[in-house]
C-alpha cells in the first residue's frame, strides 16, 4: 500500500508543475460560474440547485480531461516500462493514480465554495443540499475519474482517451433524459442506470445507500476494467 | 543466479523469441548481442517481468516469475532502451520517488541519490527537468535509476547506445566496476563493447541462441583458418605465390591488390601453427623489400556477421 502513496504523490505533483492543473482549473470555474450566476438573480432563490444540475455535465468533458494523460502519456513516451519494472503491481498503479485525479478534482472543487458562502449571505441558504451536494459531487467526480483513467488504459494517443472518456461520461449523464420513447418496463432500470439520476438524488439532500452504492459500483468496474486492460498489455 | 528455460514469446502469431535457454552465475557479466529485431529487447523484459512469456520459465534465485515477481523486481534494476523517464520531473525529484518506491530506508536515501549522483556524474543536472536533458544524460539519469537500490541484478538494455565516445568510455566503466559485485545483464549491437566489458557473450538471430561463450571461446571454435597480410616491394605476384605456396600450413595464396609498386598479398593459413617465422624466413632470402607484415585474427564482428547472416 506505500507504493500507492509514492505513486499517487507523484501524479498529484505533475499535476501542479506543469500548467494543466491551472488551466482545467480556471475552464471549470469559469464555467460553472458563468452558468450558475447568469440566472441566479432570475430565480431570486438562495439555493445551489442550478450549479449543482449542471455539474454532470461539466464533469463530464473536464474529467475525461484531467485522467486522459494518466496512463496514455506513460505507453506513449515509454515510461510506462520504467514504472512497471519497478516492484509494485498493477493494483498499486490503478489505485495510486485514480486518486491521484479524485484528489484533483476535489482540489478543483474546492474554490466553487465561495458560491454557497455567498449565496449564504444573500439569504438563507438551506445547507443540508449543499452538503449533500459536494458529497455527490466528489462521488460524481470519483465515478467519472474512473471512467476517464479506464479510456485512458485502452490507448496511447491521449486525444482518444480523452474522446472516450467523455462519450461514456455523457452516455450516463444523459441516459435518463433519452427515456421518453422506451417501452415502460425498460425505464426503471436505465434509469437506474443513469449518473444524472443518483446525482440529482444526492444534491437534494437525501443520502440513499442504494445512489452511494451505484457510483461506488461505477469506480469498481472502472477500475477493474483498467486492471484487466493492463494485464492484457502484460 | 538466473535460469532460463525454454522462453517463448510470440507477438499476434509472430514470434519474437523461440525456445532459448540459458543460465547466469552470480557476478558474470553478460552480453546479448543480435542483429535489430533479434529479440534481445523482449528477451530483457521478459527477465524483469514487464512482458508475461507465452511459455518457458524464468528463476532467479529462487524466485520463479509467476508467483514471486514482485520479489525479482526487487531483486533487479532495469534501464530499458532509449531511458524512458517521467519527462515532467526535475532529476532530483525523479530519483526520490524512485528511492521512496524502490524503499530505501528514509535516512539513507539523500546519501544514496548523492552518491548515484557522483556515480553517474549527475551533479550538475540535478535541477534540471528530465524532458531538457540530453540523451546521453537521460541515459545517466536511467542507469542512476536501475542502480538505485543496489540491485543484485543489473539489467541495461543499449546502456550505450546514442552516447558520445567518451560517454560510453564512461559508462563502461560504470558497468566494469559494478559487475565485480553484482551480475549484470545487458544487450548492445556494439561488438567492441561487448569484447571490452563482458566476460560472456550470447548471440541471438531471430530468437534463438546462435552461440554462447567467452568471447575467446567464441573466436576459437569458429572457422580454424588465420589470414596473414603481408605488403612487399620490388616483387610481383607470380614470385610470390611461387616463393611461398609450399609452406607447410599454407592454404592459398591470393593477390589483394596494388598500390604504386606496393604488392598486397593474403596468405590464408592453418591456424593450428604459427607460420610466420617461417614465412618471414622465407621472405628474407629474397631481394624483397618488406613494408608490412601481420596476421589478421578473427574479429569477433566475423563471427557475429557469419552466425546472424540471412540465409
Amino acid at each position: 500500500m506505500r507504493q500507492v502513496t509514492h505513486i499517487f504523490k507523484r501524479e498529484l505533483n505533475v499535476y501542479f508543475v506543469s500548467p494543466i492543473a491551472y488551466i482545467v482549473i480556471s475552464i471549470f470555474l469559469l464555467v460553472t460560474g458563468w452558468f450558475f450566476f447568469t440566472t441566479f438573480f432570475l430565480y431570486n432563490q438562495a439555493t445551489l440547485r442550478n450549479f449543482f444540475a449542471l455539474l454532470p455535465m461539466t464533469f463530464s468533458f473536464v474529467v475525461p480531461a484531467i485522467t486522459m494523460r494518466l496512463f496514455s502519456e506513460e505507453f506513449n513516451v515509454g515510461s510506462y516500462e520504467t514504472l512497471l519494472t519497478l516492484p509494485v503491481t498493477f493494483l498499486d498503479v490503478v489505485l495510486g493514480k485514480f486518486l491521484a485525479g479524485l484528489a484533483f478534482i476535489t482540489i478543483m472543487l474546492v474554490p466553487t465554495l465561495a458560491y454557497p458562502v455567498t449565496v449564504s449571505l444573500l439569504g438563507q441558504l438551506d445547507w443540508g443540499p449543499v452538503v449533500g451536494g459536494y458529497l455527490g459531487a466528489i462521488l460524481l467526480g470519483a465515478s467519472f475519474t474512473a471512467i476517464g483513467l479506464f479510456a485512458s488504459s485502452l490507448t496511447r494517443n491521449q486525444i482518444i482517451a480523452f474522446i472516450v472518456g467523455m462519450a461514456i461520461c455523457f452516455t450516463l449523464t444523459l441516459i435518463d433524459k433519452m427515456l421518453f420513447f422506451l417501452p415502460q418496463s425498460l425505464l426503471g432500470v436505465l434509469e437506474y442506470l443513469g449518473a444524472d439520476f443518483h446525482f440529482e438524488n444526492i444534491s437534494k439532500g437525501i443520502i440513499d445507500s442504494r445512489d452511494v452504492l451505484y457510483f461506488l459500483s461505477v469506480c469498481f468496474v472502472a477500475l477493474y476494467g483498467t486492471h484487466l486492460a493492463l494485464q492484457e498489455r502484460h | 543466479m538466473i535460469h532460463v528455460e525454454n522462453l517463448t514469446k510470440y507477438y499476434d502469431g509472430l514470434c519474437a523469441v523461440d525456445q532459448i535457454n540459458f543460465d547466469v552465475h552470480k557476478g558474470e557479466i553478460l552480453a546479448l548481442l543480435g542483429p535489430n529485431g533479434a529479440g534481445k529487447t523482449t528477451t530483457l523484459r521478459m527477465l524483469t517481468g514487464f512482458l508475461r512469456p507465452t511459455s518457458g520459465s524464468i528463476r532467479v534465485r529462487d524466485f520463479t516469475i509467476d508467483e514471486n515477481q514482485l520479489e525479482i523486481k526487487r531483486l533487479m534494476g532495469y534501464l530499458p532502451e532509449l531511458a524512458p523517464l517521467y519527462q515532467d520531473m526535475i532529476v532530483y525529484d525523479y530519483l526520490n520517488f524512485v528511492a521512496k518506491v524502490r524503499e530505501v530506508p528514509g535516512n539513507a536515501e539523500l546519501s544514496r541519490i548523492r552518491q548515484l549522483a557522483d556515480l553517474c556524474g549527475l551533479n550538475r543536472v540535478m535541477h534540471q527537468p528530465i524532458a531538457e536533458l540530453s540523451r546521453g544524460f537521460r541515459q545517466r539519469v536511467g542507469l542512476a535509476h536501475a542502480m538505485m537500490n543496489d540491485p543484485e541484478v543489473l539489467v541495461l538494455d543499449e546502456p550505450t547506445s546514442g552516447l558520445d565516445p567518451n560517454q560510453i568510455v564512461e559508462i563502461r566503466e560504470i558497468i566494469k566496476k559494478i559487475g565485480k559485485e553484482k551480475t549484470i545483464i545487458f544487450s548492445t549491437h556494439i561488438l567492441s563493447e561487448a569484447e571490452a566489458t563482458c566476460d560472456r557473450v550470447v548471440i541471438i538471430n531471430r530468437g534463438k541462441i546462435v552461440a554462447d561463450g567467452s568471447t575467446e571461446t567464441l573466436k576459437q571454435s569458429s572457422g580454424s583458418k588465420t589470414l596473414i597480410n603481408l605488403s612487399l616491394q620490388n616483387t610481383d605476384f607470380e614470385s610470390v605465390k611461387q616463393a611461398l605456396h609450399d609452406i607447410e600450413g599454407v592454404s592459398a595464396v591470393s593477390p589483394a591488390g596494388q598500390e604504386g609498386d606496393i604488392l598486397h598479398v593474403r596468405l590464408s593459413c592453418q591456424s593450428s601453427k604459427d607460420l610466420r617465422g617461417e614465412i618471414y624466413r622465407r621472405i628474407k632470402q629474397t631481394d624483397w623489400t618488406l613494408i608490412e607484415f601481420h596476421q589478421e585474427t578473427k574479429s569477433l564482428e566475423n563471427i557475429f556477421r557469419e552466425l546472424t547472416k540471412e540465409n
